[in-house]
């Protein structure tokens, strides 16, 4: 194992997120603050009691699994697409870093910057609401697994992206609809039969369900299942990765 | 195992996916503390070479050997005794010097040395721009900050991809005492250039080149041999039918229906015989009306080269 490697790729990264602190803290916190305004305190007043819990309350997780979603993979993407882009690619590839540690550096930096922004967003939220967290173990472990798996599709969608235009493209037009989609907001209980089977393909509800588990002890699907899933989309994630440095995919020609 | 090879390669070929040939069946080998200049014109495969010896292009064939490691299966042990400087000037814009360079040594697996940076960046005229971030240094100095990055993890095989294109005669010059040094330390260095001269200046040996073939490689010294021969030609007043046996000894030739000697001589030799020469044609009565010196150079060589293969 090349450790100096790892430690020399992470802290570069680290680095980097203090460099943009504007953009990868404190504007997802904002925008988060202002879900909470719109939906908690002018729609919630509505609802009132989501399963059991006040609406408020019921949709912190989803939030915290939408900017986790979204941030960690436009982080983990910009970080592997900019040298890319860029041409200082070139170190890394010359190096004598195998695959695995490029992708512990990589995705560990973004993964770290990922779980910090949901525990900042979650600090933020206790300012709106009153929030108990059953299973806080649960929760820092779905977060972590979370972060880390998204961290990784970022990985592979910077890798794939050749352009900028393609690199914003998967975000927004595939994870962002499946989180707001993913039971973010609602219960999936709340939708009609048929949508409910449909909300059953869609990933995210996994993620989103297991979570909301963690804090409030109820979940749209089996906590197990929610668990299982994480990691097959983990696992999924790693297989990619490791078919594109064995092939060398838009990294050598 | 180490061997007498810095660089090894056999049978090295290279199709891109657009069905390029880039690369036609490679032979060479660098020798261990040689300085190594290759020549072509562009788009020759120069950079395609460097790039499957350092892991930048994937080899469609054959085999690579850095130090006696295959640069594929055992890559680590490989690239850790290579420094790559590219082509083309890709810095970061936002980190200082100090920081990328040390980034690098980082990146190769070695233990931080904050004394042998410091010297590096001293070595490289660096030092006072050490805290300066990367884009607000010139174009010579950022190539300088990628040779720093590159020897950061104190290599033993050095690739410098046209370390002195768009640089200006000072820098060159200080370009080539870097070089310099780092051979007498013992590093394998191996350029690319377009500069003939900067060949003949710096290079131990000299390979040539073109379409994805090497074409020539040789001594420097050998070449300069060929390159060291002049040609004295004396244009005659009268037809001379044949050499007078008083000359046969200097192995002149007869050319343009004998109104043309010509006298091959070593240039730098102690003594050319062009003095001799002259008093033995007087005494024989040989007179010309003038006279004038021709010298074949590496460039005419290479372009010589460069054409007949077309
Ligand atoms: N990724 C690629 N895909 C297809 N063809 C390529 C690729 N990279 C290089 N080539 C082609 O391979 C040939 C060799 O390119 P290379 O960059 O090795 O030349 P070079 O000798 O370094 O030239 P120069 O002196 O201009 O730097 C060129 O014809 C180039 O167009
Ligand atoms: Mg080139």
């Amino acid at each position: 194992m090349n450790f100096h490697a790892i430690r020399a790729i992470y802290f570069y990264e680290m680095a980097r997120t203090f460099r943009t602190l504007m953009q990868s803290v404190i504007s997802p916190v904002i925008s988060t603050a202002l879900y909470f305004v719109v939906f908690g305190a002018a729609i919630g007043s509505r609802i009132e009691q989501v399963d059991g819990v006040s609406y408020g309350a019921f949709i912190v997780p989803g939030l915290m699994m939408l900017s986790l979603l979204t941030q960690s993979i436009s982080n983990a993407a910009f970080g592997i697409y900019f040298p890319k882009f860029v041409g200082t690619i070139y170190e890394a590839m010359s190096a004598p870093v195998s695959y695995v540690e490029l992708v512990i550096a990589y995705v560990g930096a973004a993964a770290t910057k990922a779980t910090a922004l949901g525990l900042i967003i979650l600090a933020t939220a206790t300012m709106f609401v009153d929030l108990e967290i059953q299973h806080p173990f649960v929760m820092l472990g779905f977060l972590v697994m979370t972060s880390i798996t998204f961290s990784l599709v970022g990985f592979i969608i910077g890798i794939w992206a050749d352009n900028f235009e393609k690199l914003q493209l998967v975000p927004l037009l595939i994870v962002t609809p499946l989180a707001f989609l993913g039971g973010s907001f609602y219960s999936i209980s709340m939708l009609p039969p048929f949508w409910q089977t449909v909300t059953l393909f869609n990933p995210v509800v996994y993620l989103i369900s297991g979570f909301r588990w963690a804090f409030y002890g109820v979940s749209d699907v089996p906590v197990i299942v929610s668990f299982g899933m994480t990691l097959v989309f983990l696992m999924a994630g790693l297989l990619i990765v490791r078919w594109i440095f064995k092939t060398g995919y838009r990294l050598k020609s | 195992m180490p061997t007498a090879a810095a660089i090894s390669i056999s049978g090295l070929y290279k199709t891109y996916d657009n069905g390029f040939e880039a690369l036609k069946s490679i032979d060479l080998e660098i020798r261990k503390g040689e300085i190594f200049a290759l020549l072509g014109p562009n788009g020759a495969g120069k950079t395609t070479l460097i790039g499957t010896v350092c892991g930048l292009v994937q080899p469609s064939g054959g085999t690579i050997l850095a130090d006696g490691h295959n640069v594929i299966t055992e890559f680590r042990a490989a690239r850790y005794k290579i420094g790559l400087v590219p082509q083309e000037l890709t810095t970061e814009n936002f980190e200082s010097v100090w920081a990328t360079v040390s980034f690098s040594r980082g990146l190769f697996g070695r233990s931080p040395n904050p004394a042998y940076i410091e010297q590096l960046l001293k070595d490289l005229s660096l030092w006072d721009k050490k805290d300066n971030k990367l884009m607000t240094l010139s174009g010579g100095m950022k190539r300088r900050v990628l040779i720093a990055k590159a020897l950061s993890h104190e290599p033993d095989i050095l690739f410098l991809d046209e370390p002195t294109a768009g640089v200006d005669v000072e820098l060159r010059r200080d370009m080539w005492q870097v070089v310099r040094r780092l051979k007498e330390k013992g590093v394998t260095v191996i350029l690319t250039t377009h500069y003939i001269d900067e060949a003949e200046e710096m290079a131990d040996r000299v390979g040539v080149i073109n379409k994805g073939e090497i074409v020539l490689v040789e001594e420097k010294d050998e070449l300069m041999r060929k390159l060291g021969r002049k040609q004295l030609l004396l244009q005659l007043q009268d037809k001379l039918e044949e050499i007078p046996d008083t000359l046969k000894e200097r192995g002149l030739e007869l050319a343009s229906d004998g109104y043309e000697l010509i006298f091959t001589y070593d240039a730098q030799a102690e003594r050319t015989g062009i003095a001799g020469l002259l008093e033995d044609l007087n005494a024989a009565g040989i007179r010309f009306k003038d006279l004038k010196t021709a010298q074949s150079s590496l460039e005419e060589i290479f372009v010589n080269l460069v054409r007949e293969q077309q």
